[in-house]
Formats: C-alpha cells, structure tokens, sequence
C-alpha cells in the first residue's frame, strides 16, 4: 500500500483565517496514500475541519486566508483547480445531510454533480443506476427526501459524490445527525466501498469510538492546529493522548484504564470484539469487585404521569400507541430510539403542541389536557436542539426577560428574577452582551436560562449535546446536572448520544415505533441485545468487556464503572 | 396547497416543456381575445383537460376560493369605477334598471363583465392543471429549455426543495416560543400577535441563514455554475404526442387570432 506516492501531501503548510488573529493550522506535514482510511480527529477549534477544508479547496477558495506551504492533492493544487475542480478528486460528505439533499428526489440528487458537468442524460441514468444498486437505493430513486431515513439520506449524499468517480472520499462528521446503530450501519458500509473501489477515505469525527468499528489505517490527532500523533489505533489507544487533546476514548479502554491496566498496542486494542483480553481479565475483576457504588434513593413523589397515550396523524399512521411512564420529582430521564420513533411527537404530547387522540397526561396529578400551550409552559419548559432556533433578541437580558415581560410581570420583579437566573447559569457578567458574541455552549444555556425564568418544574431538551464535541458536551451536561441539584429540576432528554444517556440520566425511555419498549436504568438498557436492536442503540462496549472478563452481571459492572467516573 | 401529484394521465405523460408552451400560449391567447365564442370553447376545452388530468378538487379548492373572492372584488370594481365601458366599447346603450345616483346597469356592462368572468374562467383550469400535472424538477428543465438561464430554473426548484423543511422549522420555533408565554393563537390581540411573530420570524431567518450557507457550500462542492450549460436528469424527451400537442396549440392560436381580429376590433359584438 505504502509503495505508491502519496495522493495527499502536506508540506509546512499554515493557514490563517483572514478574520484571526493567530494562525489555524501551523506547519502541518501529512501524507496520505492511496487506499489508506484515515481518522482526523481533534476537539473543536484544533483545525480538523480547516484540514479538510484545505482538501476541497473550500479553503482558500470560499474562505479567505493567508496560505504558506505547499499541498498536493492527486498531484495538483487544490487553490489552482478550485473548489469545482477539486470536486472531480475529492467527493465531500457533509455533516448536515438535510442540506446536502439538494434536488427533490434521490435520482436527481445523485445525478446533481453529473448535470452540472453537462453530462449527456443517457450516460447519467447509467451512472445513476450503478450507485444506486451499490448503495442499495435503487427502490428509492423516486423518493422526496422526506421520505427518507437519516441512514437513507446519508447513503444518497454519499452517491451523490461517488458519482463523479472521486479519488478520495471526504466525511465531515458523518456521524453527528444519526443514531447510533445508523451510524454504525454507516461506518460498515464506508468499509465495504473502500473494498471494492479504489478509493482513499478521510473520517473526520470526533466520535472515535464508533468510526473504530471498523479497522482505520491511521489515526491524526489535531490538537490546537498542529498534527498531535500520527499513529495506528492500537497505539493510540494505548497511550493517553486523546483524553488529553479532549477526544473521549472509547468506553472499554477508559474501563481498562481505570481498573489500572496498561494497555499493550500488541494486544490490539482497535476492536473490543478482537482485542486479547487475557493479560487484563484479572486487574478488571478485581476492580470491579473492589469498588462500590451508592445507591441512590428514588423519591416517590411522581411529577409527570402520561397514561394510555394515543396519537395518530391518520388511521394508517399512529405515531404514539399507548404509551404509560412516570417520572419522579427530580429524576433526569433520558429518551431514546430510532429516528421517527415518535420522541418528538411525545415531547409534543407533553408540552401540548398536539393533542392526544387517547389518554391522559397528569402532572402533580392534575390532568394537563385543560391548560393552554403557554399554561403548561409554565410547568414544563421546551428547549430545542439549537439555541439558534430559541434566541429571539439581541442582548442576553432581553432574551432571558422575554418570557416574563409578556406576561406583564412588573419590571422590578422581571430584573429580580433574571439577574437570579443569570447567576445561576453562570451568565451574569455577560448580561450586557450581545447574544452574537456567545459562544454555541452559552447560547445553549442563554436559551435554557430563558425557559429557567418562568420557574418550570420539568424542562424537556431536544438533543441537548447534539454535534457538541467532548469538552462543550461536558460542559453542557454538567450544567444541566448543576441546575438539576441546585433548582431541584426533573430533566427529560430526547438523544442518541449513548454515553449521555450511561453517564447523566437515572432513567431511560426506549421507545420504538411509538410503543415503549423498556423503562429501566440505562445500564439495563444497553446491555440488552435485543431491545438495543429494535431500538437502533448501540450495546455499550463495557458490556463485551464484562463478558470477556467473565463477569456475569454486565449492568452491575457498567454501572459501577459510571459511577467511580463521575466521583473522579 | 396546489403541489404536483404523480399520477398516469395523457397529461401527466407530456413533456414538461410542452405543458409550459401549452401554459403559456394558452394563457397570451386568453389574455388577446374578448370574443366571448372563443372564450367560452377555451372554458368546455379546459374543463375537458381538466377531467382527463384527474385533478382532484381538494387538491386545488382553497385556492380556487381565493381566487373567486378576488373575482368578485374585481368585477365589483369594474362596475364602480367605470359603469358605461361595456357601452363604451360596443357602442350601444341598453338600460335595465337605475340603481343610484350615476349608477345604471346596461346589458352592455353585464356583457362586458361577463367576458371577463369567464376570462378567469378559461385561464384557471390551465393554471391548475399545469401546477399538478408538472413535476418540479421537470418545470425547471423545461424553464431552461424555454431560455430561462439555469441559474434561475434552478432555484425555483431548490425553493420547492426547502418549503417543507422551512415549514416545519417554522412550527417547531413556534410551539417553543409558545410554549415560552409568547401568544400565537387567535386569543391574543392583533397588535400584540403581529409583535410576537417577530419572535419566530428572527430564528427562523438565522437558522435559514444556516442552512443556505450549507446549502450553497454543498451545490459548490458538487460544482454547480462551473459550465455554461447543464443537463437536466429529469428532462423528457418530446415524443410525438409533444409534438402534436404543441403544433395544435400553435394553430389553436393562430385560428383564434384570425377569427378574432378579423373585423379589426378584439371584442365579439352581440348588439349590433
């Protein structure tokens, strides 16, 4: 593999975004061969995405900036072929596959890099069927992508650049809007082309544990703008270089960590599946028998009951079928299942955006179906994904006082209650601030903090981490579990983020196709093969770790690592 | 709303550029005569396309009610800003009845009015048909292949791509800021309910913002507006039934025309 010249080449190469002041990517010297899979990974801001950037010519092409060095792709200059040019070499996949759908149906999608090159139709409806039959689309050609899946939209997008018969594969994030097991579907099938094309892949992700999934030639560390390790998998995973550039390293080698093993690359640590387990199978069973964990006591006292719900947009589709859960006064609750599971409708339910067709939601006994849409939101706040979608004024007071100054609260009460909440999210020095000088993790806690002021007693989060790398993640769910001990609020969060759901939630909701499939604690739920499968989750690795430690009792173990992590 | 629905009809089958030339000459021929014989054929011909195309009327009511209801503003308009041009324009008075004041009604004028009615009439159906019959993306390369340069073909149909989504962008930023306090319904009062759709209007135009930055990244990765010109995977090709279709609109218009303006003047003159 390694005889050929490199197809990417990076020689000195520094790059500074016009608008900064320090330079993004500093000497940067990589190659990359053909047929190699590369993982780029870094934590946001470390200069994975301007990498990539450079690849497609979007840098220095669409954003401007200062270039030094050389780089060579396919032995031409990215910035002299362009960004059009480039897509002839390099096929990108975007993070956001909504917005790579660019035509109304999969067929014409798939055909939009060939219809701009003015290719004859004929020759178009060939190529078209070809990748489609390899993607396995071919009975969706006709589809509108809102009659798509989120794996189904990605595999289009992922046509839509291998119709141009690229050289190197580009995913940007690929991961970030899918559910676990389409993820893992996702990586599988980036496998199974790189087999059977003569392609390069380049996975930008930060989300190492899953892209491992599958065998990666070489891992790049970015961190702060300069290539950290360059290295195998198994040696980086050996070592401690991810936990210090703020990449989170997969659960089984955290655990093995912990329990105070070190971890030989020769034991190739790459796949839990495959790695040899033997030389730590006694460390982790004497951890785990010498930790503890406190349980803790569950209060009685139920805050939101939703009985017998029933929800259909017609008699062939019914969306909720009968689903009962309670949550108690203080819990964190996760929500989980596939895509189109009907997690959103149920959010709805609750917050009243929709009436049920059946059942009754009662919080603090009182049934809900009598209040009004801004009654209930004063009992239940609702956050959306991105604060973006939330943030209506330009200044932080403005936004996080809209709530109250509507409802007629007198100024001086208004001000009171604002500057309190503001303190408790950690915004008060900036309540002057413009909104737009926030960061992502402080819009989202501007937007939480807005819904904070009308004193709900649940507040229901969609995706709250979503596309968040591990330092904002934690940031962000540490405050959530700040405001949960601090206010004493119940949270309910709809994600397909596993750890989140391991380490922050008491509880988790399976749902799948609009039917509750399990109600337990989330170390019972992704140990659970089959629900795992009928819900698209992923089985958390720790639960091969325990079985191939040979310890019976796989929830135990998961949950007791969870807890020594959090106690650290 | 009026949206294309796939179906196996004649009309489906054509072209979409024969249904945009149809549309079009159509409509011009519609708009040059007033003879009220052409029009009223246009009207049985439209109702017959209209049947053959399997329109469902749901599919197109609400519009239709709206349009009706410009209709009768229009023709009440007429009537009050200009009362005599039916007199004026066939060159007889009959009067029926005094109403008010200068306000008389003359057959001319119902004539006159009537001939606008159906004008509606005769372009509606066309309208409809067109709309539900013609793929999108099979619009847009017809666009193109009238002359309209693909850059603007094009973003009719990326518009028709994005309404759903920003639809639904729309509702889901509407039930979080209701659910915030911020009254939306029919409940609160209209100043306050115009103030509060800025609370909605402002995310929604940064996260479309958002998203026609990805947008137009992802249409430069994959080298849309390199070349000049751009082929289209659902453009169809004319058959014969294109052919024939357009060759009968043309002599269709050509017929009307003459028999139109044939004694020099575009109104058909029944009180002579």
């Amino acid at each position: 593999m390694v005889s050929s010249a490199p197809i990417i080449e990076f020689s000195d190469v520094t790059f500074k975004y016009r608008s900064q002041q320090e330079p993004t990517l500093k000497n940067i010297n990589l190659k990359i061969y053909p047929g190699e899979k590369i993982l780029i990974a870094g934590q946001s801001g470390s200069g994975k995405s301007t990498l990539a950037h450079c690849l497609n010519a979007l840098i220095p092409c669409s954003y401007a900036g200062d270039m030094s060095g050389t780089l060579r792709v396919d032995g031409q200059e990215p910035k002299k072929l362009g960004v059009f040019g480039m897509s002839q070499i390099v096929g990108t996949v975007l993070q956001d596959t909504d917005g790579q759908f660019i035509a109304l149906s999969v067929a014409e999608d798939i055909a939009f890099a060939l219809e701009n090159d003015n290719m004859p139709q004929e020759q178009m409806f060939e190529k078209v069927a070809d990748v489609a039959q390899q993607l396995e689309l071919t009975n969706f050609l006709g589809n509108a992508p809102g009659a798509l899946s989120g794996g189904q939209k990605q595999r289009v997008s992922l046509g839509g650049v291998m119709a141009c018969d690229v050289k190197v594969l580009l995913f940007d994030e690929p991961l970030a809007n899918l559910d676990p097991a389409t993820g893992k579907r996702t990586i599988a099938l980036i496998d199974d082309i790189l087999k059977q094309e003569d392609l390069t892949v380049i996975i930008i992700e930060h989300r190492l544990e899953d892209v491992l999934y599958k065998d990666i030639d070489r891992v790049i560390l970015m961190g702060d703008g300069q290539i950290v390790a360059d290295m195998h998998p198994d040696e980086l995973l050996s070592s401690d270089l991810l936990l210090e550039n703020g990449i989170r390293e997969p659960l089984y080698v955290a655990a093995l960590k912990a329990a105070g093993a070190k971890i030989n690359p020769a034991d190739h640590p790459q796949h839990i599946e495959t790695m040899n387990i033997e030389p730590y199978k006694k460390t982790v069973k004497d951890w785990f028998h010498s930790i503890s964990m406190d349980r803790k006591e569950t209060t009685s006292d139920v805050l939101l009951k939703v009985d017998g719900l029933k929800f259909r947009y017609d008699q062939a589709r019914t969306i909720i079928n009968d689903v009962s859960f309670e949550i108690k006064r203080g819990e964190m609750v996760s929500l989980v299942g596939k895509n189109g599971a009907g997690k959103s409708t149920l959010a709805s339910l609750i917050c009243g955006f929709v009436d049920p067709d059946e059942g009754h939601i009662y919080f603090e006994g009182e049934d809900l179906s009598k209040y009004s849409i801004k009654e209930r939101g004063e009992k239940i706040g609702y956050c959306l994904q991105s604060p973006n979608q939330m943030i209506s004024k330009p200044m932080i007071y403005d936004e996080v006082a809209l709530g109250l100054t509507v409802r007629g609260v007198p100024e001086d009460q208004v001000k009171e209650k604002v500057n309190e909440i503001l303190k408790i999210c950690g915004l008060y020095p900036f309540r002057n601030w413009p909104v737009s000088a926030l960061s992502f993790g402080q819009k989202k806690r501007v937007s939480i903090a807005s819904i904070l002021v009308l004193d709900p007693q649940l507040i229901i989060l969609d995706e709250p981490t979503a596309g968040q790398d591990y330092e904002h993640y934690t940031e962000i769910m540490e405050f959530l579990h700040e405001l949960k001990e601090k206010l004493g609020i119940t949270i309910m969060m709809i994600t397909h983020d596993m750890h989140l759901m391991l380490e922050y939630t008491d509880r988790a909701l399976v749902l799948t196709d609009g039917q509750l499939l399990m109600d337990a604690a989330p170390e019972e739920v992704l140990t659970n093969d089959e629900v795992c499968d009928r819900a698209y989750l992923k089985r958390t690795s720790l639960y091969d770790l325990a079985q191939k430690c040979d310890i019976s009792d796989a929830g135990e173990f998961v949950a007791r690592f969870i807890d020594s992590e959090k106690s650290k | 709303m009026i949206s294309y629905e796939k179906k196996d009809t004649p009309i489906h089958k054509l072209s979409g550029f024969t249904k945009l030339v149809f549309f079009l000459i159509w409509c011009l021929t519609s708009a040059l005569t007033f003879d009220t014989r052409i029009l009223l054929l246009m009207i049985l011909l439209g109702g017959i396309i209209y049947v053959v195309s399997g329109t469902k009327w749901k599919q197109v009511s609400g519009v239709f009610i709206a349009i009706m209801f410009f209709m009768v503003i229009n023709l009440t308009c007429i009537f009050f800003f200009a009362p005599y041009q039916g007199c004026e324009i066939y060159g007889t008075r009959h009067e029926i009845a005094h109403l008010f004041g200068p306000y008389t009604l003359t057959k001319e004028q119902l004539f006159y009015e009537f001939n606008v009615f159906i004008k509606y009439f005769t372009v509606i159906p066309a309208v409809f048909i067109f709309l539900v019959t013609t793929d999108p993306s099979e619009l847009a390369s017809s666009l193109n292949g009238v002359g309209v340069p693909y850059m603007i073909a094009y973003s009719l149909e990326i518009a028709l791509r994005y309404i759903p989504d920003v639809q639904d962008e729309f509702h889901r930023i509407r039930n979080a800021q209701e659910a915030r306090g911020i009254e939306m319904s029919s409940k609160g009062k209209m100043l306050s309910r115009i103030k509060n759709t800025a609370v909605i209007i402002f995310p929604l135009l940064f996260s479309t913002m958002e998203r026609i930055d990805v947008v137009s990244n992802a249409m430069e990765l994959r080298g849309f507006g390199k070349k000049k010109k751009r082929s289209w995977y659902s453009r169809r090709k004319l058959m014969a039934s294109d052919y024939a279709v357009i060759a009968l609109v043309i002599v269709f218009f050509v017929v009307t025309m003459i028999i139109t303006f044939h004694d020099g003047n575009r109104f058909y003159n029944p009180f002579i």
